[in-house]
Order: structure tokens, then sequence, then C-alpha cells
């Protein structure tokens, strides 16, 4: 795969299957920004198939799941790109996640549920088309053979009638494939074929199960070498063009970044305690009773605080009266004009030039390390198990939830904490999880606003 | 200590045991030194850890034996784990030197077990098992709550059929549904029984396989707390089916309801009735048995006249899901109980065969799966019965093997002829197979 700056790209291999397999690097060409953002949208998929996954969806929710992620980021608008634009990101995304054991195990996990539920979407002609490309050690079984096993088919078949929701049973399946018992371990284990002689009988739905282990296999095998060229030849031979963007790809927070409120969105300092209360998260939250109790935060609250409130809509000036009528009470006002009253203005863009000024993503507040003193981080990772319950108590989270939160807690999944937090408060659920403090808020609003347009 | 008289009557009383029918039963260290002086079949055990490997032909590995892991645990439980040895005699030596009361038998590594420190645990350079005969493990213990004979460690002929049963369950379907060919039985010494399956095909599962495999067996939703809970579906799977028509119906029927009695008292029977979700009809049943009401045919057995109450009752109740229920009452008084743990993972450990039980002096013989329903695990040749036979028999000469004449003679013989020759023509095949496509395919790439 060529990357080139910004020229056009080449023809697209013909004979491309719609769901590819990526097993040879694409001759093509790439531009430099597509190798950012086609990876960039394919994370999207494969953080959101994280996402549900850690919260224990269904197979069939999975589905729909994947699908929807899938339409909403992998498109193309040149339509005949949208396959160049599957393979590129995924080829991209290998050299991002090959580089720790950690990462290929993720990134293998994510990439098979992905294909497993995009296999079963396919026509049954295009799955037997990928089949055949994956050589598979299977053979139709003939309809001789068919006869003589064809009853015992079809007691497996009804015996399999009781599993899930996903399960074809009622269908009678007439295509079988006779594979080695080692390739289906699945099957073989719930007992969902007929066996015999060593080989297992496999039916055509099930061919999934089949199909996944080889891309898992593949894939696994192909991170390895991915990982090895990568520390040997690619992350110093690419150091100024490639190596920093796909260093930075595999930390990084990928939903809004709210920098820019949107225009109807404002908050107004009239109704900010108000606000704060019910639709703060638990980290800002925090962070606004502390400085209404002491009048004054460090540096790190500050900025958490102060760039959360500017995603959310407070106008610099409210912000600057905010910020001066509660520091002067301890600072006094002329302190605060000459040492603090810079720094907010710089946040909102109107001094010199700040490389950062958008507000900080729950990945980034997780990582922060308040010190003595500090309010800021995220309360889920810092606070004690007390005090967590007793804030969380506060804001009106049930004892039921609380202990899923705790237990979320404890596996160090804050974000999920959180999300169980809102959901309990709101009494909505928050399918896509919190990924950052800004998401929390607008989505409350959106959750009350709705109330109380129902109520008028 | 003890010695083999040459037809001496007398001799040094103190120092020697003299008249054979002296030699007090049950174990001790002397006597195994002496097992393993004389009876141990060393040449067997390495020929089949072998696998065909130690022969002349150059498609052999000849390290393949030094990579298997063998483990001894000596008396006072002292256990020696990773032990390897690169030839037939370093084997005979270690075993006669360190007199283990537990030979176990390990996987086969990518290196020697002793060199093992000197590899990475991932990566390229890794010690770990390349190689292991899949095996499963039955114990009478995990059979407690349906045997009334015995408990614990004791095993009678009244509850031996379970481990008839469970042979003759998983022996069929290893050759009918995996197409395994090379499978030796052991009986484990005290309670229970071992399977080692040796095909190559076997030996090269991955873990995931060999729990496929196990779960494949598995039919107890239960934990060990609750009494097993078997929930079968409406239609069984054709392996459930073939081992209730062929063998768990008719055991259940003929051998161990009437030997076990279990529906002759009251606690028995309600452990069966409290199987039956219909409380109707266990209500019906319970009134019947606790009248201990009698037909006037008083010959047959009462556990089969109930049984037969019981089955009319359910077949013709008009809750389809009730006709089930005999099957799984079956299936949870008599299918096999495996340690799945033991199946799953290739660095479990399993005692050899022809090890000699601590706790009971007898050896752990093979079984014949064909004949399987003759074996007496009481009537097992033991550590004391052997060298009784030892000291009665003649002198045997140096190129004889000790065995011979005595009652471990049949077992050694049947595990040449049944297991081990079978196993060896297929090794020899398979490595001169693999070797010959080797070399084609050298040439192959050599070709321009």
């Amino acid at each position: 795969m060529e990357v080139v700056p910004t020229q056009r790209k080449s023809a697209v291999p013909d004979a491309t299957p719609a769901l590819p397999l990526y097993r040879f690097a694409p001759q093509l060409e790439v531009r430099l920004e597509d190798f950012e953002l086609f990876a960039i949208d394919r994370l999207r998929v494969l953080k959101g198939i994280s996402d549900a996954l850690s919260r224990g969806k269904r197979p069939d929710e999975m589905e729909n799941l994947v699908l929807g992620l899938w339409k909403a980021n992998m498109r193309h608008q040149d339509s005949s790109r949208v396959v160049e634009k599957d393979i590129i990101s995924h080829f991209v995304l290998r050299l991002v996640y090959c580089r720790t054991e950690d990462l290929r195990k993720w990134f293998l996990s994510m990439e098979t549920t992905l294909f497993r539920y995009r296999f079963r979407l396919l026509s049954a002609s295009a799955q037997r088309l990928i089949m055949g490309e994956l050589d598979l050690p299977y053979n139709a079984v003939s309809s001789g053979e068919f006869e003589n096993v064809k009853d015992k088919l079809n007691q497996v078949a009804r015996s399999s009638v009781s599993s899930g929701p996903s399960s074809h049973a009622g269908k009678a399946d007439t295509l079988f494939f006779k594979v080695p018992f080692e390739e289906v371990p699945e099957l073989v284990a719930g007992r969902k074929v007929f066996i015999q002689k060593g080989f297992a009988y496999v039916a055509m739905h099930q061919v999934v199960s089949v199909v996944v282990t080889q891309f898992r296999s593949l894939l696994s095998k192909a991170l390895v070498l991915t990982n090895r060229k990568w520390t040997s030849i690619i992350r110093e031979q690419e150091k100024d063009r490639l190596t920093p963007i796909v260093e930075a790809l595999s930390s990084s927070y990928i939903g809004p970044d709210y920098s820019q409120p949107e225009q109807y969105s404002e908050m107004s300092l009239r109704e900010i305690d108000k606000v704060a209360a019910s639709s703060f998260p638990l980290c800002m939250r925090h962070l606004f009773e502390k400085l209404r109790e002491d009048h004054h935060l460090k540096h790190g609250g500050r900025m958490q605080l102060g760039l959360f409130l500017k995603g959310a809509g407070l106008k610099l000036d409210d912000a600057l009266a905010f910020w001066k009528a509660e520091f002067s009470r301890k600072v006094g006002a002329e302190r605060f004009d000459k040492e603090y009253a810079y720094s907010i203005r710089h946040n909102y863009g109107k001094e010199g030039k700040r490389t950062d000024y958008t507000p900080y993503s729950c990945q980034r507040i997780i990582l922060s390390t308040p010190g003595v003193g500090d309010h800021h981080g995220c309360p889920y990772r810092y606070f004690s198990d007390e005090n967590l319950r007793a804030a969380l108590g506060k804001m009106g989270v049930g004892s039921q939830i609380m202990e899923d939160v705790m237990d979320k807690v404890r596996n160090r999944h804050y974000q999920l904490a959180c999300t169980l937090t809102f959901e309990s408060i709101h009494g909505s659920s928050c399918d896509a999880g919190i990924n950052h403090p800004n998401q929390y808020f607008k989505d409350s609003e959106k959750i009350l606003q709705a109330k109380n347009d129902s109520k008028a | 200590m003890m010695t083999r008289l040459e037809g001496e009557a007398g001799g040094d009383d103190d120092m020697a045991i003299d008249a054979a029918d002296d030699v007090p039963e049950g174990f001790n260290p002397n006597y195994l030194k002496l097992y393993y002086g004389k009876l141990f079949p060393y040449p067997e055990i390495f020929k089949w850890m072998s696998y065909g490997n130690d022969g002349k032909h150059p498609g052999c590995d000849h390290t393949y034996f030094g990579r298997r892991e063998f483990s001894f645990t000596l008396e006072n439980d002292i256990y020696l784990r990773f032990q390897s040895f690169n030839s037939s005699s370093e084997l005979e030596s270690s075993i006669k030197e360190k007199c283990p009361f537990k030979i176990d038998i390990g996987p086969v590594y990518t290196v020697d077990p002793a060199k093992r420190h000197a590899y990475a645990k991932s990566g390229d350079n890794v010690f770990s098992p390349v190689e292991r005969e899949l095996i499963f493990d039955i114990d009478m213990t995990d059979y407690d709550d349906i045997r009334y004979c015995c408990s614990g460690a004791d095993v009678c002929l009244d509850c031996w059929p379970l481990m008839t049963i469970a042979i003759k369950v998983i022996d069929t379907s290893l050759r009918d549904d995996f197409g395994f060919n090379h499978i030796l039985w052991a009986y484990s010494g005290r309670r229970g029984v071992h399977c080692w399956v040796c095909d190559l095909r076997a030996r090269r599962l991955t873990n995931e396989q060999r729990g496929a495999i196990a779960d494949y067996f598995r039919v107890y939703k239960g934990n060990e707390n609750n009494r097993k809970k078997v929930s079968l579906g409406q239609v069984l799977h054709p392996f459930l089916v073939r081992s209730y028509n062929e063998v768990l119906e008719t055991f259940f029927e003929e051998r161990l309801l009437p030997v076990q009695k279990l529906l002759e008292t009251e606690e028995r029977f309600e452990n069966v009735l409290q199987m039956i979700p219909d409380e109707s009809v266990a209500s019906d049943l319970r009134g019947r048995w606790q009248d201990h009401k009698r037909s006037s045919n008083v010959k047959e057995d009462i556990n089969i006249v109930r049984w037969q109450q019981l089955k009319h009752l359910l077949k013709s109740g008009k809750h389809k899901g009730l006709r089930r229920c005999i099957e799984e009452i079956v299936f949870s008084h008599t299918y096999p109980r495996i340690d799945i743990e033991v199946s799953k993972h290739m660095n479990h450990l399993l005692k050899a065969p022809f090890c000699v039980h601590p706790k009971t002096g007898r050896v752990c013989v093979p079984i014949d799966p064909d004949h399987c329903e003759e074996f007496d695990p009481t009537a097992v040749p033991t550590l004391s019965s052997l060298l009784r036979e030892l000291n009665m028999g003649g002198s045997v000469a140096d190129n004889e093997n000790g065995w011979e004449g005595t009652s471990l003679s049949k077992s050694i013989r049947f595990f040449r002829s049944s297991f081990l020759q079978p196993l060896l023509k297929a090794c020899k095949e398979e490595i001169e197979a693999s070797y010959n496509t080797k070399l084609q395919q050298s040439k192959n790439s050599l070709s321009w």
C-alpha cells in the first residue's frame, strides 16, 4: 500500500467481495488525509462494538448494532470507493494495533466480532464465495451420503431448537458440509452437529462458526508479522510521516470534541446551580461544589471545569463573571483580573494561540493524576468507596444500581460506572455509553427538556 | 530386605520372608522396590511413549522421548516434576533408584523439560506443550449421590457397573463419532478409570478442541452442591440416543435399579420422585409406595415393579415434557461423569498405567473395553499377590521378562497386542508418510 500526499487514487483491485478477508495488503495509493480519516471512522465502529460487548449485548442486538455502526461510519460519498475504504482502514488499524500484546488482543477480538456479524448478513452465495476463498477443508455432502445420515441430521437440528433466537431451527437445511471436527469446536461442544468418524456435518447456517474461526486465525498470525515489520522497518522509515499518526490513533478519543458548542445550547448564569445539580456528571459536579465551597480551584480543576462549561455553552462574559464572583471572595477582584482572567479568555480562543482548548474527554480526565488539594480527575477512579457512595447517593442513584456501579469501579470500568449513574438518575438508557462530560450534560438536558415538554 | 528364595525353606528367619503365603497384604516401599526391580514393564512404556520415534527411519525424531514430561511422587509426598529421560535405560534406572509411589505422565514439550528455564514464556523461543494424548478421568466419588453400597474411596461390585457404563459410552463415541482408534483404558488402582486416546490427531488437539470434546460429553448442568441436574431437550442428539438405547437404559433397569435398590426405601425413592416436575404424578406414586402396597407377585424385585409403575404413569401423562423425564432419571443415575478439567488442558498430568496404588496395593492394569463388564477391580493383581507369585515361581532367565508367569502377564500381553502393536504400526506409517511428503515438498521448491 502506497501512501501519497494529496494525489488522486488509482484503481481498485477487481473481484473484491462485499466482505473482504484482508489477507493481502492492497496495491492502492492512499492520500495521507484518508490514511487517518478512514482509520478513525473504522475505529468508531470497533469502539462501538467494544462498548456493546462489555455491556453484555445479546447476539440479535449486536447484529443490528454492528450494521448500524457500519452504515453510519463506513460510507463514502463516492460509492465505488466504499470497499477501498474498508480495506485501507483495516490495514491502517493493523499498524496501530499490532504493537503490543494487549492492543493485538483487543483488535483481534473486535475485528472478529465485526466480521462475524457482517458475514451473518451476507447472502448464501456470498458466504459460499468466501468459504471458497478460505480453502476451507470442507466437502459438500453428496446426495448418496446425505440419504444415509439424513435422519441423524434431522435429529440434531431438532435437538437444537431450544437454543437462542439466532438459531435457524425449523428450516430444513439440505446443504451440508463435511468438516473435520477440529474445525468447529464450538459446534461440537454444544452438540449442535452430527459427528461421524471424525467428521462433523455442518449445516449451511452454521458455517459462520467455521469461517469466523479461520478469519480469526489468519488475522492473529498477520498481526504478529505486521508487528515485526513495524518494529524492524516501518516505524523508523516513517517517523516523520505515518508513525506519529499511527501512535496517536491508538489512544485517540473519537467522539465530537465540543469545542464549538452548538448554536442553540446556552448556559445561563442564573440557572447554573440548578443545572449543575441536575445535569452535570459527577466529575464536574464535584469541581463545581468545591468551587462554591472554597471559592478557589487549582489549575487542573480550572481547566477541566472551565473548558467543560465553555463546551456546555457558557459565554465568555458570563464565564468571566462567574469565576470572578467566586475567586474574588478568596483572592480579591484585582488579583483575579491580573492572574486568572487571561487564561479564561485564552480558553475561549481570545488570547494568543494555544494548541488545545477543547473540553477534556473522559479518557483524558481518567488519565490525569490529581494531587493534594486537587479536585479534578475522574471521581470513579479517585474517590474512596465511601466517598463515592455518598456522592452518588446525593445525586440520587438507587441502592441496587449503586452496587452495579461499585462493581464496575472495582473492575476499573469508570466510564461504564458513570453511564450507569446517568441511567439511574435519568431513568433512561444510554446505549452509546458516556465518553465525554459534555455528552453527559447534553444528553441529560435533552432528556429533561423532553420531560418538561411532555408535561406542558 | 526381601529376597526371592529358590526352593529354600529355612534360612535366616529374622531377615527373610520365607513362606510365600506370609506376604502381608497392602503396600510397602520394599515391595514396591521389588516390583520396580522385576515386574514393571519398562520396554512397553518406552515404546509407547516413543510413538515409533525410536526407530531407524530417517523420519524418526530422536528427541521426541526426551521431550516428554514425567513426574514422580516419592515417599512422604515429595513431588518431582519435569523429569525427562533420553532412553529406556535412563527411565528404568531413575525409577528403580527413586522408587516413586506414583508416576505421572505429562505432555511432550517443544524442548526437553529439564532445560525449560532457558526458554521464554512467549514469543518465538518457547517452552510449551506440543503433543499430548487426549485423556479422561472418571472417578467413583463423583457418583456418591447415587450409590448406596459404598461411598468415598470404596468400590465394590455393586457400584462398579457405573464405570463399565462410562467406558462403553465414551469408548463407543470416541471411535464411532470422533474416529479415534488407539484408545487405552486403565484401572486407576482404587475407584476409577483413566482413558488415553493416542492417535496422532488426538495428540495434536489444542486445549480448545479438547474442551469441546469434553463439553460434547457433558450432560450435567448442576454444580457440586446441587443434585446433579440433567436437563435434556425434547429431542436428543443422536449420541445421547445411542448411549441411552445401547447402554444406559438396560444397565439402569437390569443392574443398577435392583442392586442399588433405588426405589426400595422412602429416602431413596424420594430422591427419584424429586426429579419429576409434575407434583401430582409424584404424589400419586408416593402415595402408592408409602403404603407398601405390593401385588401378589412377590417374586419380582420391588424396585423393578415400582420403576414400571413410574414409567407407565409418565408415559401416559398429558404433559409431553414428562416423557423426557424417564430419560432424565436414567441419565442422572448412569451417564458418565468425567472431570472436565483433566481433559481440557494439554499440560494436565495423569498417572501412568502399571503403577501400583499406594492405598490399595493394586496395579493399574489396562481394561479391555470390549469386555469391560467382566472387569473386577477387587480381583486385580496386587503388589503382595504378585510377590507371592514371584516367590513361588522358578528362576527367570535373564532374557525373559520378570513378569512372565505372574498374573501381570495377562495384562501386559493384552497391552501389547491390543494397544501397543496397532499403535506402533500406525505411527510407523505416519512417520514414513510425513517424511515422504517433506521430501516431495523440498524437491518441488528446488525445481526452477
